[in-house]
């Protein structure tokens, strides 16, 4: 393994930093989180994704100390933390609204746990100048955080929770508060300051492209369970249900009956339709499967390509113009609907297809994912 | 449990047991006693001093007695209905008054409202005492308003206002009208004014989408403005006493002077706990309110 | 948008007339030279002087000035602790009861509340006076503070207060450097209000209050009821303008607040 690759998931040597050891966290009848076991390394950009109430918030809770697992052991750095109250643990938080002190100024704000610690005073005002230069706000630190603008206000407490070098950053939904373009940039940003500090950070987000984006690791939640724990590009390429497929980008989901042939699977769909020729990453049993295929993993032609086993014959029902792409929705003749999606190369008048065209698309026989059902 | 909660708990809640649950059992107790010519005025007092006993002995001699003396004697109920009475028409007569204001306050220009509002706070937070006190030289048989009246030719004679029913109705409609115009106020200013223009879109008239619109959504406000003047003004006692007359009957000021003047404890006692029974309707009603308000704020 | 028509225009003249005219003519009254109230007889500010003359006047007022502070600042610690238990306390033994002690003497009539506190003082051997006005008047308006202090304590953001638990304070650290500076102007409204309430009290009071101890009110209410008088109008106008610009004033700085932070908030924007 070369070394400048950063994976100490695939490493049996490593120490984890945080270990979920079969963690529940019950809210009398709602089982927020369900017997959940997970490592998180030192160094890494963990994310946790998934949608509203799957549990997320309560793991970074619990990690934070304003919960306690029902059952289950945490660890951090090989301590079991459940007895430590939030204020003596080296893990703080970046709060989703931010939770900065309105009647502090910046510079305060940033001292405050500096000064809760017995850090002597000199330190404390070149920690939190170093702070302020770390996001970018040296102008702003005697002003109160009303009178700065969003943006600014998520630098303060990405700086407020940082200063005191916990061991452990938890970032809930953190950029949620922005608008796109800003998020798009604080992300790169986000990933830089993580870099530069080497501190471990763990972000709980819906959005699963601020996940893809910053983490090195990605968790899919659902129902206070972990769906897949993986890199972004594993989770995307190789996602292991059609939950995971499904939440992440959008795929088009084919149901069959599956029969092995060596290495690849072939799969009855629809009568009247060629077999689909699937890789399964896995070997597979025989039987009910669902094919997962992404748009853009599917070429849309004219004529039928004669190098490609998979093609099937559809008509041009909707065009999204996307901009940078277009996504066709093509009706198949059993009434399905299959989505490609393709590059706009070319200028939007010379658009090759239209509605009401007949097409064909086609893929090759590694593009989709076989999942057993 | 940590000491710092238990104190932060346990010190309000001790004193608001002892200062206000403790002395309401108290007088629920002394409601069931007998008039006494001693000092306290009645008996039995609780002797704990004779244990079980005394206790038991204390309790044998409590009864329904004053209630049945409420019951019989008609001074009591009438003062019950009408207090009821004079609550319910000056509440109306308050929200009729107060509402138009309210609606003119919520539809003003936008640089009058706080402005506006002081002077609708300015009277609230002006003792109460002194705005009853400057309609006594208001309502007098030589006051202002006779004197106006007889200038302008609508009477002869002066009319008698002072210390009869309808003083005590401009009393307290004078007195609580704020408590009327605020909710109401609260709930006007915060309705959508597309909502009117949508019902006039769809072929409503001004006033049609006023009674449709308007109104069922600034209900909540309007039943909680009916309720913080109905409510003190059931157990009034400085207006019916300052401006009423001789017979003007209120339940406030019959507790008063049966326990000042009669020096009958017991029945004090009694009339109390008649009046707090009748007030519980309103009161859960008012709260069944706040909390549809509450909900839906969120 | 919003235009003044005649009909609203002619409720609000009305309406503020009728709250405003019978305290316009105890005022002008209060500077009318002659004893019969109703007779305008010259200019004079001698009812103010004879007014401060009143050694019975200005001793109620010495007593119940006492009283209101000190009850209001009872009322104060103990509305703001109180919501501070129904906000955030969580689950306790007895929460109903606690919660129903806390909202029930805002509607209990003054009467019972007066009788009740009363027979309470009697039946405990308390004598009657400054002591006992006190904390009847600490019971009843700490649960007004309580009020306000527990709405402005719901509006505001509880991840602030973990956001200092878990920059290192313990909870009563975090009440006193971040909720109390937090919630301070609630806390201060509610104060005024119920210093308020306890200068104007008169039923409470005159159950209460023994024969050492007379409130401004109680004398007031004597002095009412054998009819109106020069030296009460001159009472009145004082308290009204002192009601007057104390309302004034507040409304003033919050308004300037309001702009100044307005103001930097768009001057944040533009920064950015």
């Amino acid at each position: 393994m070369p070394q400048n690759v950063f994976e100490p998931w695939n490493d049996p040597a490593a120490k984890p930093l945080i270990r979920f050891q079969n963690v529940t966290k019950r809210f009398g009848d709602f089982t927020a989180v369900d017997d959940l076991s997970i490592d998180i390394y030192e160094r890494e950009f963990f994310a946790l994704l998934g949608p509203s109430g799957c549990g997320k918030t309560t793991m970074m809770r619990m990690l934070a100390g304003f919960e306690t697992p029902t059952s289950g052991t945490i660890w951090l750095d090989g301590q079991d933390i459940s007895p430590i109250p939030p204020n003596k643990r080296s893990v703080n938080m970046m709060f989703q609204s931010y939770a900065l002190f309105p009647h502090l100024t910046v510079y305060d704000n940033i001292a405050f746990g500096l000064k809760r610690s017995n850090m002597p005073k000199d330190q404390i005002d070149a920690r939190v100048k170093e702070m302020l230069r770390l996001v970018q706000i040296e102008r702003f630190g005697s002003r109160k955080p009303e009178q700065i603008s969003g943006g600014q206000r998520q630098r303060v407490a990405l700086a407020r929770a940082l200063a005191k070098a916990p061991k452990l950053l938890l970032l809930d939904e953190p950029l949620s508060a922005l608008d796109k373009k800003l998020r798009q940039d604080t992300q790169f940003e986000l990933m830089d300051i993580q870099e530069k500090t080497g501190t471990t950070f763990v972000v709980v987000t819906h959005d699963q492209e601020e996940a893809m984006t910053v983490a090195s690791r990605v968790a899919v939640m659902d129902q206070g369970k972990l769906k897949q724990v993986d890199t972004p590009g594993q989770i995307y390429e190789a996602p292991n249900s059609i939950y995971v497929a499904d939440f992440i980008g959008e795929v088009n989901i084919i149901e069959g009956n599956a029969t092995a042939q060596g290495n690849t699977v072939s799969i009855v769909w629809a009568e009247g339709q060629p077999d689909i020729i699937g890789t399964p990453s896995k070997p597979i049993s025989n039987g009910k499967v669902s094919f997962a295929i992404r748009p853009e993993k599917i070429a849309i032609t004219a004529d039928k390509p004669a190098d490609r086993h998979n093609a099937v014959q559809g008509r041009v029902l909707d065009i999204a113009y996307l901009g940078n792409v277009s996504t066709y929705h093509v009706e198949l003749p059993g009434g399905m609907i299959i989505k490609a999606q393709a590059a706009n190369s070319r200028r939007r008048d010379s658009r090759p297809f239209t509605w009401d065209d007949e097409v064909w698309l086609s893929w090759t026989d590694t593009a989709g994912i076989v999942l057993d059902r | 449990m940590n000491l710092r909660r238990f104190t932060l708990i346990s010190v309000p809640y001790f004193w608001l047991l002892c200062l206000f649950l403790v002395p309401f059992l108290i007088v629920l107790k002394i409601s069931l006693s007998d008039v006494a010519l001693s000092i306290p005025p009645y008996t039995p007092t609780l002797e704990l001093s004779e244990g079980w006993a005394g206790v038991r002995d204390f309790l044998s001699q409590l009864d329904f007695e004053n209630f049945r003396f409420l019951a019989t004697d008609d001074l009591y109920w009438k003062s019950y209905l009408s207090s009821v009475q004079i609550a319910l028409i000056s509440t109306t007569i308050c929200l009729l008054i107060g509402f138009p204001i309210a609606y003119g306050m919520a539809n003003a220009p936008q640089e009058w409202q706080p402005t506006l509002m002081l002077l609708v706070i300015l009277p609230f937070w002006t003792s109460f005492l002194i705005r009853v006190y400057s309609l006594i030289g208001i309502l007098s048989q030589e006051g202002m308003l006779n004197q106006f009246l007889m200038w302008i030719g609508i009477i002869n004679e002066p009319l008698t206002i002072l210390n009869t029913n309808i003083a005590v109705y401009i009393g307290i409609v004078y007195t609580y009208l704020p408590f009327m115009i605020l909710p109401i106020y609260a709930t006007l200013i915060k309705l959508d004014g597309s909502l009117l223009e949508a019902a006039e879109d769809l072929g409503c008239s001004r006033t049609e989408a006023f009674w449709r619109i308007t109104i069922p959504l600034s209900k909540a406000g309007i039943i909680a403005g009916c309720f913080l003047v109905f409510i003190p003004a059931l157990g009034e006692f400085v207006i019916p006493s300052l401006l009423g007359g001789s017979d003007t009957l209120m339940i406030g000021k019959v507790l008063y002077e049966e326990f000042f003047a009669n020096r009958d404890w017991p029945v004090a006692g009694a009339v109390a706990v008649i009046l707090l029974l009748i007030l519980i309707i309103p009161i859960v009603l008012y709260q069944r309110n706040e909390q549809k308000m509450m909900e839906a704020d969120k | 948008m919003r235009r003044l028509t005649w009909f609203n225009a002619t409720s609000l003249t009305l309406g503020f007339a009728f709250l405003y005219i019978p305290m316009l003519v105890v005022i002008i009254y209060s500077f009318n030279e002659s004893r019969l109230v109703t007779v305008w007889g010259g200019f004079s500010t001698k009812w103010y002087g004879e007014l401060l003359q009143n050694e019975a006047f200005l001793d109620a007022a010495w007593v119940t000035f006492k009283v209101g502070f000190a009850s209001s600042i009872f009322a104060t610690i103990l509305g703001t602790m109180g919501a501070y238990v129904l906000v955030r306390g969580g689950r306790f033994y007895g929460r109903t009861l606690f919660s129903g002690m806390m909202y029930a003497p805002l509607v209990m009539p003054e009467v019972i509340t007066g009788l009740s506190l009363l027979l309470l003082f009697i039946s405990i051997g308390l004598d009657r006076g400054m002591f006992t006005i006190i904390l009847a008047h600490a019971t009843f308006s700490m649960c007004y503070v309580s009020v306000v202090v527990s709405s402005r304590l719901v509006s505001f953001d509880r991840s602030v207060e973990e956001a200092a638990l878990d920059l290192g304070c313990t909870p009563f650290e975090a009440f006193r450097l971040v909720t109390l500076p937090i919630i301070a102007p609630a806390v201060i409204s509610g104060w005024l209000l119920a210093l308020t309430l306890s200068l104007d009290d008169l039923v409470i009071a005159s159950f209460v209050a023994g024969p050492s101890a007379t409130t401004l009110p109680i004398k007031v209410f004597s002095s009412i009821r054998l009819g109106v008088s020069p030296e009460i109008n001159a009472l009145s106008t004082i308290m009204i303008a002192i009601v007057t610009i104390g309302t004034i004033t507040a409304s003033i700085t919050t308004k300037r607040a309001v702009l100044r932070r307005k103001h930097e908030q768009q001057m944040a924007e533009q920064t950015t």
